[in-house]
């Protein structure tokens, strides 16, 4: 007496993973090409303030960043308001050294904007010096960094 | 007769890794990446003032004085105001259109100056300045409006900027340097 045999399915119960490497490179290259490095070290604090009218800066290349903000001493404590451009504080009454990186990038990247990126306890005075010098730099277009209001605190 | 063999061997390179090692990329890219996107309110400062040619001259009525203390108190025209009021002075003063004496006599004209002292707070000082930007924001949705568009922004994707928008209500905001303060 014959006995029924189980129908099986002849296909196999696999997923395909042929394709996986290829799936996973082009999920690398997608976050190769995004990631930007951040080339700084931040010395002074950088809690930005929010506002809603603002615009994004869809060219990343084109901005150069100048911190404002109370200088980082140590873990929770804080010192008076610096300006930090690249990794290093520009000396506290000499702006000029501003004026002359700046003017340096317009020369090389006439489109340059530049972002100014200031802790909401920085005093208008340090700001004000800041863009009297990008002006005699001829760097003109100028960026005040905000977050987006209701957005996420940085 | 002997055969020759067909197939030889091919060197390959064992390529099971391959997923391996692309995967620890990916992690690694992953975990670096701050996908922020960069925003903030953008001017364009004016140039350097050549000694040589002098300030134009403008109507006082044309100007819109916003001051701002060192305690973030607002003045409006000598007038104190608050920080929500500012964006609907604003508005008046470009779209006035010479009708309020004592505002502009044309949007082209109408100039918004601010000035702060030294020691104002940043915080204090960009939220006005968001209130300002806001007011303008508003003149050109209402007139895209009145064209027929959704809003402004929907008017700038049809009409690229500069556009007559723009060159009707041109954004002069003056930032003036701040006093020395107390």
């Amino acid at each position: 007496m014959s006995h029924f045999k189980k129908k099986q399915a002849s296909t196999k119960q696999e997923v395909p993973t042929t394709a996986m490497p290829d799936i996973i490179f082009i999920l690398l290259i997608f976050f190769m090409v995004v990631t930007v490095l951040r080339e700084v070290e931040l010395l002074v604090r950088q809690d930005l303030t929010a506002a809603e009218n603002i615009e994004r800066i869809e060219e990343k290349r084109l901005v150069s960043y100048i911190y404002v903000g109370p200088e980082v001493l140590g873990p929770g404590q804080y010192g008076d308001t610096r300006v930090q451009v690249d990794d290093a504080l520009v000396p506290a009454n000499d702006f000029r050294s501003i004026q002359t990186v700046m003017r340096e990038r317009r020369t090389q990247e006439p489109r340059l904007i530049v972002s100014i990126r200031s802790d909401y306890e920085a005093e208008m005075g340090i700001v004000s010096d800041i863009k009297q010098e990008l002006r005699l730099a001829d760097a003109l277009r100028i960026n005040y960094s905000t977050r987006r209001e209701g957005g996420p605190s940085q | 007769m002997i055969r020759k063999k067909k197939t030889r061997e091919g060197a390959e390179v064992p390529s099971s890794s391959l997923a391996d090692i692309a995967f620890l990329l990916l992690v690694f890219f992953l975990v670096v990446t701050t996908i922020d996107i960069d925003t903030g309110i953008g001017l364009v400062l004016p140039p350097p003032p050549d000694p040589e040619v002098e300030p134009p001259d403008v109507r006082e009525r044309n100007i819109l004085t916003v001051l701002m203390n060192e305690r973030g108190l607002i003045l409006i025209n000598d007038q104190p105001a608050a920080v929500r009021d500012v964006q609907d002075l604003v508005f008046s003063h470009v779209t006035n259109r010479g009708v309020d004496p004592s505002l502009s006599e044309s949007p082209q004209q109408a100039i918004v100056s601010v000035k702060t002292d030294r020691q104002t707070q940043y915080e204090f000082y960009i939220e006005m300045l968001d209130e300002i930007i806001g007011a303008y924001r508003s003149v050109w949705n209402s007139e895209a409006r009145d064209l027929g568009y959704r809003d402004y922004q929907h008017y700038v994707d049809v009409n690229g900027e500069p556009n007559p928008i723009r060159r009707e209500f041109p954004m002069n905001i003056s930032l003036a340097e701040p006093d020395p303060g107390t």
